[in-house]
């Protein structure tokens, strides 16, 4: 019998390392003899910790929500009972879980399964395979029109195929070379780099070193955010692993290819995941691009071609090359071969990472893999593509997640944040939310990007504060396609998109907010009011004794009122009043 | 040109007075010594030992490696990582990405600004904790979220966010009676 625990970051913030502890415990306590193995996240995020025991028939019972005391359930009902208990148990033999169900993992194949921390348990999983095969039998041409043959595009965000960034630097002459893995996940709302990272590190080392054979390489580096300690930590083991059993270093499977890989710390700066800016940074600059071309292909890192790829992509490679370019391109459609990795945010149920076949429709990612939104309110927009990306309302949900459809709609696919908002997310805050972000992560560089993003700003900035003036819609319209034409980089190009698309799609709400001074969502502080019902509070005194204002007043048993000048609009009292009586209202 | 008074010799005196630091930041320097492009990486490391970059340690850095402190300066004030202020001693680090700003963020940030009375960016006055506000600590599916001396902690709500600071501070409290004793 085996026990798995999910210690990824979400898992030991929800308490993972405490369930590890009482499992160890009640193994010691009872004498038994189970082996108790730490895993990465297998991306039910919403559920952790997360626990799954397999007994001896291999069979797997996955509980989630579990605590200290649930494990002892589990001891004493299911190890020792043989019946599991049901009400934390998702997923068992006999019962799937739709989250799980509905999904085809590829990059995340080994993700919760494995140890990530145990180099040998990535071999027994088949790890090292491909790279083996491809340094002993294939010549570098060979590899890159497998991957070719798969149709494999970046997944970082602007989706470029990836054999022909292999293939040009391949072809550009040097004797130096590099390969670097982006891992500077800086769109907020996305989580799948970090969870690779966490979860099978190998997979990731084991695809830059096939890129580094395929490329002509020695050399990698993994740009990766310091905001991830974890993901570095377990990066930076496996690294030390593989060196060790001579995978990587010199003469790797006595082939005559060298390759090493070292880790680079980000500082801290969103329009690092840009190609050339993340090369300004590994050479210790400030992070800002520059025009292209020349592509990094042909002068990146010290000016040698170096070869930039994100984190799933190298994650995917290995599969690739161990089933052949064709099972992976038979995935997903024909623009979009494969899977990709979504991370469920936001207003849903089951958030979390899944990883589907490219071509499902947005309703079924979020309604059938995500269980629909939290507490069953209405769907109003899932936000893909983060800062750069856009909002796609609800009449567009039949969408299916390819790159070509989801640009049609005005967003991207970028790396796969997809953030759901129901009917309480107000669409200007939203647009001013992204907009309020890149305009602090613009590196200044261009003066579209420095200035407009900033007047952009000043504008939803005023639209929130009720100050909003007839004409802004379209003056934030002229401007963005300014900011978007005059930009160098990806990041001025795509920052007026969240700008654009709630504009497209929820302009009534736009309007509301600068003819009516209304928030049809009763977000925009400047535009809401909190008050107090006195039919219906009975003077309990929990919003007063909770309010960080100080600012409600009133009796015992009498009913309560707010003082509208010292009111932060935080809406504590909201929540603070008992559901029975319900007497504060938002309007 | 190099100058020609003492003002690298003073300035050397002052950052040796603690010793240990010295030490670590001469160890730093040589490892990475003649390795081009290590400026962001050496930055880091002196932000490890001093909890900050001082302005002293800075010039230092200019006078020693040779290049301009502007150069200096202007890596150090682009990368968001870096501060020129000492931290307290609990970093709160608390995530406004796009899932915790739909989740009520802002609610946490009001409760903490209030209980600890500072703004973000700023140090309680017992040096205990240091407010920021990062982008994303892609722990998306606990929002809202906070992340304490790399311990993240969600989903939040204000009284949750403010318990976990009470008891960080008693525990200081405790530490402090503890000693006292003996």
């Amino acid at each position: 019998m085996k026990i798995r625990i999910g210690l990824g970051s979400c898992g030991i913030a929800a308490g993972a390392s405490k369930v590890k502890e009482s499992v160890e415990a009640e193994i010691q306590k009872r004498g038994l003899d189970i082996e108790v193995k730490d895993t990465g996240c297998i991306g039910m995020c919403h559920a952790e910790p997360l626990l799954d025991l397999i007994d001896d028939q291999g069979r797997v019972f996955t509980y989630g929500y579990v605590t200290p005391d649930v494990v002892k359930k589990i001891f004493d009902e299911h190890i020792i009972g043989e019946s599991p208990v049901a009400k934390y148990l998702l997923s068992s033999p006999d019962n799937g879980y739709d989250f799980l169900s509905g999904q085809k993992r590829v990059a995340l194949r080994n993700c919760g399964i494995i140890n990530p921390e145990d180099l040998q348990d990535y071999v027994d999983h088949g790890g090292y395979q491909a790279l083996k095969q491809v340094v002993t039998q294939m010549t570098p041409e060979e590899v890159i029109s497998e991957i070719k043959e798969s149709g494999l595009k970046g997944r970082g965000g602007a989706g470029f195929p990836t054999w022909f960034k292999w293939d040009a630097a391949r072809k550009t002459p040097g004797d130096i070379k590099y390969v670097v893995c982006n891992a500077d996940e800086g769109d907020p709302g996305a989580f799948m780099d970090r969870s690779l990272l966490e979860g099978d590190p190998h997979s990731v080392l084991e695809g830059m070193a096939i890129a580094g054979y395929a490329v002509g390489a020695n050399q990698g580096f993994i740009y990766c955010r310091a905001e991830y300690p974890l993901a570095i930590r377990r990066t930076e083991l496996a690294i030390k692993q593989a060196e060790e059993r001579g995978i990587l270093g010199k003469n790797i499977f006595g082939s005559g290819f060298d390759f090493e890989i070292s880790i680079k710390q980000g500082a801290g700066a969103f329009v690092c995941g840009e190609e050339t800016a993340l090369i300004a940074s590994l050479e210790g600059e400030r992070g800002m691009p520059r025009l292209k071309p020349p592509f990094p292909a042909q002068s990146g890192y010290w000016e040698k071609p170096t070869n930039i790829n994100n984190v799933e992509t190298y994650a995917n490679v290995p599969w690739i090359l161990a089933n052949g370019g064709k099972a992976f391109s038979a995935m997903g459609t024909e623009d979009s071969p494969g899977t990709k990795v979504f991370a469920l945010a936001g207003k849903i149920k089951q958030g979390g990472l899944v990883e589907v076949p490219m071509g499902l429709s947005l309703r079924e990612v979020i309604f059938n893999i995500g269980g629909g939104i939290k507490d069953d309110k209405k769907f109003k927009a899932v936000q893909l593509g983060g800062p750069s990306g856009g909002c796609i309302p609800g009449e567009l949900l039949d969408t299916p997640v390819d790159y070509g459809s989801i640009n049609q709609t005005g967003a991207i696919m970028g790396s796969g944040g997809m953030v759901v908002m129901d009917e309480t997310t107000c669409m200007v805050d939203i647009a001013r939310f992204f907009l309020e972000f890149t305009q602090s992560e613009s590196c200044g560089k261009c003066v579209q990007c420095r200035i407009g993003t900033k007047r952009m700003l000043e504008i939803l900035e005023r639209i929130c504060n009720g100050e909003g003036r007839e004409g802004d819609i379209e003056l934030l319209q002229e401007i963005a396609v300014k900011v978007k034409e005059g930009s160098l980089c990806g990041l001025g190009q795509s920052a007026p998109n969240p700008v654009l698309t709630t504009i497209r799609y929820f302009r009534d709400e736009y309007e509301a907010h600068i003819k009516d001074k209304k928030c049809p969502a009763k977000q925009c502080k400047s535009l809401i009011t909190f008050r107090i019902d006195p039919e219906k509070c009975r003077g309990c005194g929990s919003c007063a004794r909770k309010c960080p204002a100080k600012c409600i007043t009133g009796e015992k048993k009498k009913p309560h009122e707010i003082d509208q000048e010292l009111c932060l609009k935080c809406g504590t009292c909201l929540d603070a009043c008992p559901s029975k009586y319900q007497a504060v209202t938002v309007e | 040109m190099s100058c020609t008074c003492q003002c690298n010799k003073q300035q050397e005196n002052d950052i040796k007075k603690d010793a240990s630091s010295w030490q670590s930041l001469q160890e730093l320097l040589e490892q990475y010594r003649g390795k081009k492009g290590s400026l962001v990486a050496i930055l880091q490391g002196v932000q490890d030992i001093y909890g900050y970059l001082p302005q002293q340690v800075m010039d230092y850095l200019a006078s020693t490696m040779k290049i301009k402190p502007a150069k200096i300066y202007g890596v150090a004030t682009f990368y968001t990582q870096f501060r020129l202020q000492p931290v307290g001693k609990y970093h709160i680090l608390l995530c406004q990405g796009t899932a915790c700003h739909v989740n009520g963020s802002e609610r946490i940030l009001t409760a903490i600004c209030e209980e600890l009375n500072i703004k973000p960016n700023e140090t309680s006055s017992d040096r205990l904790f240091t407010l920021d506000c990062v982008a994303c600590l892609g722990c998306c599916s606990l929002a809202p979220v906070m992340m304490i001396n790399e311990q993240a902690y969600g989903p939040l709500t204000p009284d949750k966010a403010l318990k976990i600071i009470r008891d960080l501070a008693a525990s200081e409290q405790q530490v402090c009676e503890g000693g006292k004793k003996e």
